[in-house]
């Protein structure tokens, strides 16, 4: 029988028990570690409210730009990290030419989005090569990134890439520095409009409207020939080949797309943060960005808006509270951290696993 | 023409590329009247450091898991053995050999319960192994600060609980095997012992692999199908392969903590299987394909580039050069061999 053949299977009670509960288990786990911790952190309600808020603005973008490479099949993107390059150099050049405001994060907006474009089309000629393996290769996709990276902004800026203000290169005449001041674009998007329903709480409306305008686009994208197109991509790429769909140039477009919201989101990211970390801000991108779709709920193959918001609120819940947590339980706070630590990377392993072992479960 | 391309084939675009820029950087040192044997003596070294850990790739390679990126699980389990030799304060022989006691089982156990996770999902091996070693390098972390560890060299000198994140080797197993038979020999230092235990290790994994199990590892490896037809359990041999990883990389561990005079505890092994992944690759191994000879090719080269860019560089450019190529050139080989059209799927 041809494998490709698509038989409707008729799923027994219990099978359709254990699907619910493989769904669902990670996010019900976070949502007790979340609770327990809360208690134990003795923080303020008001306190943790508002520092969710801040996150789920900050974060939820750079989320939610993994969604598109996960329908097209491609797996978890870890190579969002070329992406929040993009948008580092964006808000480098801007920050050289002096550019503030609202302004200045708009023009890093245009100037990265090229560059995201670039980065993207390179990375899905990547990973097209590396059909079967993209998650893992990705990654390293992303450490080399780095190095090259490394070797632009210490090696060539003040020499062969001249550069306008002087107080962005370090003292050798080479390499920028190690911490760059946003204090030009800091927040410009987040104070254009912030409700303050009560003493301790702000709310950056605007920004959270940004990604309310993200979901939806992508819903009404995903509904175009194109998004349809890489749904049955990422369902089974042998019968999009048949079908006429040209499945790698497919997989380029949605990296491409991935890549430049990443680049759009670690804009949002630094603005909000208001520090540049030349070297270190970009790096753990792709790790927290996963860690948070996974721990929402989503899987390699299927991923929602919903599940990414979740996700991002339960993940950096977990941060908020669990160092005060690991003082009060255990006298340390820094055991707090590294459980943090543990188990962004373990949410990972976890649920690439259960995954796979439900995959093979349907064979 | 032909000619020439068959001989790039053979040799590997990897090892030619590499052997190429090293070339060109010897030559560049010469030129700098850089001393030669000092460059000569850590190259010899770091071979030996860094040689069994690039050896751990070759059981899981040959079981079919493909590269073990989770070999920070067996630097966990050497750093534990470790650090329990120092605790009772063994010095010399007995202490590496109580280090490696107390290791080997450790990583055993440890490598049959990632093994049998593993099974559970063939076809994501790479991308779970990494993920599974740094949940377990960070889990660790909080151990490094609970365990019950009393001897003032282990534990921080201030406050007095948790152990330090670098614990120095100098009264304990520091420079056992380097020393052992070391000889000068025109102004090159030859740390005999520590070369002879690599060639130890590689003769033994030969040797395994000449075995009736090992062949029967390796037909498991190459052809699952084939091999399940044949009568193999293929799940039981690709746990024996990961369990052999997983204690090499314990072993490795500690010979490279001897040599460097340090443990390093906490985040330092969070990505310690990248430089054994690259060297294996680059030694003209593929996520299928593995020879002791791709070990040994592969970590002279790579180490010997390491440690010829380092004063290079530094004379030519300043900052932080050959910490930035290092990063390029490890991570640049994981993916060619990653992109190369090798057949099947493995990640």
């Amino acid at each position: 029988m041809d494998q490709n053949v698509k038989v409707v299977e008729v799923k027994t009670k219990r099978q359709i028990t254990v699907d619910y509960m493989y769904r669902f288990i990670v996010p019900v786990v976070f949502v007790v570690l979340c609770g327990i911790g809360y208690n134990l952190s003795g923080l303020q309600s008001t306190f943790v409210l508002n520092e969710v808020i801040i996150r789920l603005a900050r974060n939820s973008f750079l989320v939610i730009s993994l969604i598109i490479p996960v329908i097209a099949g491609m797996g978890l993107n870890f190579g969002i990290v070329l992406g929040a390059m993009a948008g580092q150099i964006a808000l480098i050049f801007v920050t050289d030419n002096s550019f503030g405001g609202l302004g200045g994060v708009l023009i890093a907006f245009l100037v990265s989005t090229p560059l995201a474009i670039i980065f993207g089309y390179l990375v899905g000629q990547v990973l097209n090569r590396a059909k079967g393996k993209e998650m893992i290769t990705s990654m390293i996709l992303g450490y080399f990134a780095n190095g090259v990276y490394q070797l632009v902004f210490l090696m060539l800026a003040g020499t062969i890439i001249p550069f306008k203000t002087e107080k962005l290169i370090l003292s050798t005449g080479m390499g920028v520095r190690n911490s760059i001041d946003l204090i030009a674009v800091r927040q410009s998007l987040d104070n254009i409009w912030k409700i303050r329903p009560m003493q301790g709480l702000a709310i950056p409306m605007v920004t959270i409207i940004v990604i309310g305008f993200l979901c939806l686009a992508l819903t009404f994208f995903l509904r175009t020939k194109l998004g349809q197109e890489m749904r049955t991509v990422g369902q089974n790429m042998h019968i999009a080949e048949v079908s006429g769909i040209n499945v790698d140039k497919t997989r380029i477009i949605a990296i491409i797309i991935s890549t430049v919201l990443a680049a759009w989101g670690q804009i949002i990211f630094l603005q909000n943060i208001g520090t540049l970390n030349t070297y270190g801000s970009h790096e753990q991108v792709g790790l927290f960005a996963v860690a948070s779709l996974l721990i929402g709920g989503a899987s390699v193959t299927k991923a929602t808006y919903g599940q990414a918001l979740l996700g991002t609120f339960l993940f950096h819940m977990l941060f908020i509270i669990s160092p005060m947590a690991g003082q009060n339980l255990m006298g340390d706070s820094q055991i707090g951290e590294f459980f943090r630590v543990f188990v962004a990377y373990g949410v990972i392993g976890l649920a690439l696993l259960l995954h796979a072992w439900q995959r093979k479960g349907k064979k | 023409m032909d000619g020439f391309k068959n001989f790039i084939e053979k040799v590997g675009y990897p090892r030619l590329i590499i052997g190429g820029f090293l070339l060109v950087l010897c030559i560049s040192a010469a030129m700098l009247s850089i001393p030669i044997p000092g460059l000569i003596s850590d190259i010899l070294i770091r071979i030996g450091m860094n040689g069994i850990l690039v050896l751990a790739m070759v059981p899981a390679i040959q079981a079919g898991v493909g590269l073990n990126f989770a070999l920070p699980l067996g630097v966990v389990c050497g750093l534990i053995g470790a650090l329990i030799s120092i605790e009772y304060k063994l010095a010399g022989f007995t202490g590496l050999f109580v280090a490696f006691a107390v290791a080997i089982p450790i990583a055993a156990i440890v490598g049959y319960f990632y093994g049998q996770m593993l099974n559970k999902m063939k076809g994501q091996e790479m991308t779970v192994g990494t993920y599974v070693g740094f949940s377990v390098v960070s889990g660790m972390c909080i151990f490094w600060l609970l365990a019950p560890f009393k001897s003032p060299e282990l534990i921080w000198a201030v406050g007095g609980s948790g152990l330090r994140v670098t614990v120095s080797l100098e009264s304990s197993i520091d420079k056992v095997l380097n020393r052992f038979l070391s000889f000068r020999f025109a102004g090159i230092q030859v740390p005999t012992g520590l070369l002879l235990f690599f060639a130890l290790c590689c003769l033994i994994v030969w040797l395994f692999n000449k075995s009736k199990n090992g062949v029967i590892m390796n037909a498991a490896g190459s052809n699952e199908r084939f091999a399940s037809a044949t009568g193999i359990n293929v799940n039981r041999q690709r746990i024996l392969g990961v369990i052999l990883s997983t204690i090499l990389g314990a072993v490795g561990i500690i010979v490279f903590s001897q040599s460097f005079g340090f443990l390093q505890l906490y985040n330092a092994p969070l990505f310690s299987a990248m430089p054994a992944v690259a060297a294996v690759l680059i030694g003209g191994a593929s996520i299928r394909k593995v020879k002791i000879s791709h070990v040994v090719i592969g970590t002279f080269l790579f180490q010997a580039l390491l440690v010829v860019a380092l004063p290079v560089l530094n004379t030519l450019a300043d900052g932080s050069m050959s910490e930035v190529i290092r990063a390029i050139v490890q991570n640049g080989i994981i993916l060619y061999a990653l992109t190369r059209k090798t057949g099947g799927d493995l990640a």
